[in-house]
């Protein structure tokens, strides 16, 4: 329903042409390569791919969270509030992380620093980015638990991270991520760890505080179901590349792009007569040590022909809000001529 | 109709109780319920899914059918002989006829082994074939899982995802078994993939007359290979019916809520949907909640599922459930 009205929002968030290299002793694996998006303001961004499609990295270079060496942002540009995020110093960042900018993800027992208890996990952004004196922290972070579910939460603050199951967990990493009402949330794979039961609780919660505090969030998983239900615009990711993005129910109705048909096709559905067989993709995922020069699906693709051989197609828009990124023109069952 | 069938597998009120050790003298001071007391068939032909979240018991039954562990109480037939009464020298003329399939196909194959080593090491073991034949047999399994033969002189990291599920498959295949436990031997590969190793998994089925017992926690991909399925919560089985049957018309309430917990990829349809979410965690297994164990998190239990332990139902034909207030 958010969907139509999003046009009037600003971008909140402008990412052109990133490229993230990592120089390695096999060579340089080429992880993103030219990726451009917008954040509009309180949007849901679902950005979809299997292992290795760049997906995360491309938002950990925002933020840079990624190793660096062997890490490398080659190329482009983050503008958050005015600012380039990608040029700015240590420090700087440092001081959007976990303030403007929350982080959850996938695995909160990694995530959570074992040693300290819950409540001074969740106290610490307030106190370092708020200037929060410890008692008022406290007071936040019991707020926060109890905002996100925990039963007893001023009791629990005392508590370590392994003395909570991992959906509790997942929701005290919320709370971290949210302690300074951040902007933008990024969530990566934020419920992959998690059992389905605990996983509509989790999402279940991200929607209610979606809602009440009207933040961007750019949802990152590998699980088509889920973007389904929560998403407003969708980007699919192949290989390091932007391959198709379109507002979530033209994706799923339309999808343009073979690789999202391949992979919309390829899973069982709950909702649907079952079918005899599963239509696969064939072949492998790509090697990421060659920066290709032909099309990155090209070798998995039903409609191959000349052209995907010879260059690498750029997102093109299709129509107001579809992009894709393909030579074979799906819907006449020609070469697209642009 | 199941009744003509041949039963392969029979599985009787299965324990499984892993001790808790404390203090320095390692005192046993308590019980991981992991199964506790399951019962169900497995029809030679046939794929029987177990679903379940983590910790339900779900790869504790499958590995204690194969007997890769003592079990605490229980029978578990094979055409009728109890696998674990059988001693030592018994059960290993018996394992070529039982094989495993694991999740994590990094995990579960020796770096240092080539594939055609890890293959033929089966047939080594139990003394089958001489050198060219075993090679003849290696190159046979390669291709009928969908490899190339000649790479049976390379290493398992020179390998996706997928191509190293199907080398487990080969290798649980070289000893020409009847029944394969397959626990989770897609949850750790991409969608694309999962789609590939699963037709594999059924093509192989169809060809060599395979049961599988397919242990997952994917309820969409159970439903697509399973001809019966079991839902195990906190080591018991909680609904067990045909495929149709409990997707169509679930009884029990806890495999309510797991269909209504997953998310289907149709945005319109997410939209409309009512969902059952469940509170709270699922109970530790070494201290499990008295009478229904799935009542703490139940939306709908009454007083009487706290205290007495609700029976074993044939509430349809052909439809088991346990639960006080499922109506047939």
């Amino acid at each position: 329903m958010a969907t139509p009205t999003l046009k009037v929002k600003r971008n909140i968030l402008e990412v052109s042409s990133l490229k993230t290299r990592f120089h390695t002793q096999d060579g340089t694996i080429h992880a993103v390569n030219g990726v451009s998006f917008n954040l509009k303001e309180g949007e849901l961004l679902g950005i979809v791919g299997e292992s290795g499609c760049g997906k995360s990295v491309t938002v950990m270079s925002l933020l840079k969270l990624i190793p660096m060496p062997p890490g490398e942002i080659a190329e482009g540009e983050a503008l958050f509030a005015g600012r380039d995020l990608i040029t700015m110093e240590t420090d700087e960042i440092r001081d959007i992380r976990g303030h403007q900018i929350g982080f959850i993800f996938q695995d909160p027992m990694t995530s959570l620093n074992p040693v300290l208890t819950v409540g001074h996990q969740i106290a610490e952004p307030l106190r370092t980015h708020l200037g929060l004196s410890r008692e008022e922290a406290e007071e936040r972070a019991a707020q926060l638990l109890d905002n996100i579910g925990i039963p007893k939460a001023a009791s629990r603050l005392d508590d370590y991270p392994h003395q909570f199951s991992g959906g509790m967990r997942q929701r005290v990493m919320i709370a971290i991520a949210l302690a300074c009402v951040p902007q933008i949330l990024i969530a990566d794979e934020p419920t992959t760890a998690l059992d389905v039961t605990i996983q509509a609780q989790i999402i279940d919660l991200v929607k209610k505080l979606r809602q009440e505090l009207g933040m961007s969030i750019i949802w990152i998983t590998h699980d088509l179901g889920i973007i389904a239900g929560i998403a407003d615009r969708v980007m699919v990711m192949y290989g390091g590349y932007l391959v198709e993005r379109a507002p979530v129910k033209d994706l799923y109705a339309t999808p343009k792009h073979p690789y999202t048909q391949g992979l919309l096709n390829s899973l069982p559905r709950l909702e649907e007569h079952r079918v005899e067989r599963l239509t696969n993709i064939k072949g492998q995922p790509p090697n990421l040590l060659r920066e290709p020069t032909s099309c990155p699906f090209s070798p998995r693709c039903p409609y191959v022909f000349e052209r995907c051989v010879e260059e690498n197609p750029t997102l093109l828009p299709i129509s107001n809000t579809h992009e894709v990124a393909c030579w074979w023109d799906v819907e006449r069952g020609g070469a697209r001529n642009d | 109709m199941t009744d003509e069938k041949k039963v392969l597998i029979e599985v009787e009120n299965l324990m499984k109780y892993f001790p808790i050790m404390r203090g320095v003298i390692r005192r046993k001071v308590g019980d991981v319920k992991a199964v506790d007391g399951v019962s169900f068939k497995i029809y030679k032909g046939e794929t029987l899914g177990l679903v379940g979240e983590s910790g339900s018991g779900k790869t504790t039954t499958g590995h204690a059918i194969l007997q890769l562990y003592p079990v605490t109480a229980g029978r578990i037939l094979l055409e009728g002989k109890d696998l674990a009464k059988l001693n030592g020298e018994e059960l290993r003329k018996i394992r070529p006829r039982m094989q495993m399939i694991f999740q994590d196909p990094q995990a579960c194959l020796n770096p240092r082994m080539t594939v055609g080593s890890i293959i033929s090491e089966p047939l080594v073991e139990h003394n089958i074939g001489r050198g060219k034949e075993r090679q003849e047999r290696v190159d046979e399994l390669l291709e009928l899982v969908g490899l190339d033969p000649t790479h049976a002189s390379r290493y398992p990291h020179e390998f996706s995802g997928g191509q190293r599920q199907r080398i487990g498959i080969a290798r649980a295949l070289a000893l020409n078994p009847e029944f394969i436990v397959c626990d989770e031997p897609i949850a750790a590969l991409d969608v694309s993939i999962q789609a590939q190793v699963v037709n594999l998994l059924e093509d192989l089925q169809a060809e060599l007359g395979l049961t599988y017992l397919f242990i997952s926690h994917d309820l969409s991909m159970i439903r697509h290979i399973s001809q019966r399925v079991a839902v195990m919560y906190l080591g018991h089985i909680v609904e067990l019916a045909g495929r149709k049957e409990i997707y169509e018309n679930p009884l029990h309430p806890y495999t309510q809520a797991l269909l209504s917990a997953v998310p289907t990829p149709n945005p319109v349809l997410e939209e409309q949907r009512e969902r059952v979410i469940l509170t709270g965690d699922v109970p530790s297994p070494a201290d499990p909640p008295p009478g229904c164990t799935f009542h703490t998190r139940c939306p709908i239990a009454v007083d009487r599922c706290h205290q007495e332990v609700p029976e074993w139902l044939e509430l349809r034909p052909e439809h088991w459930v346990t639960c006080h207030l499922a109506e047939g």
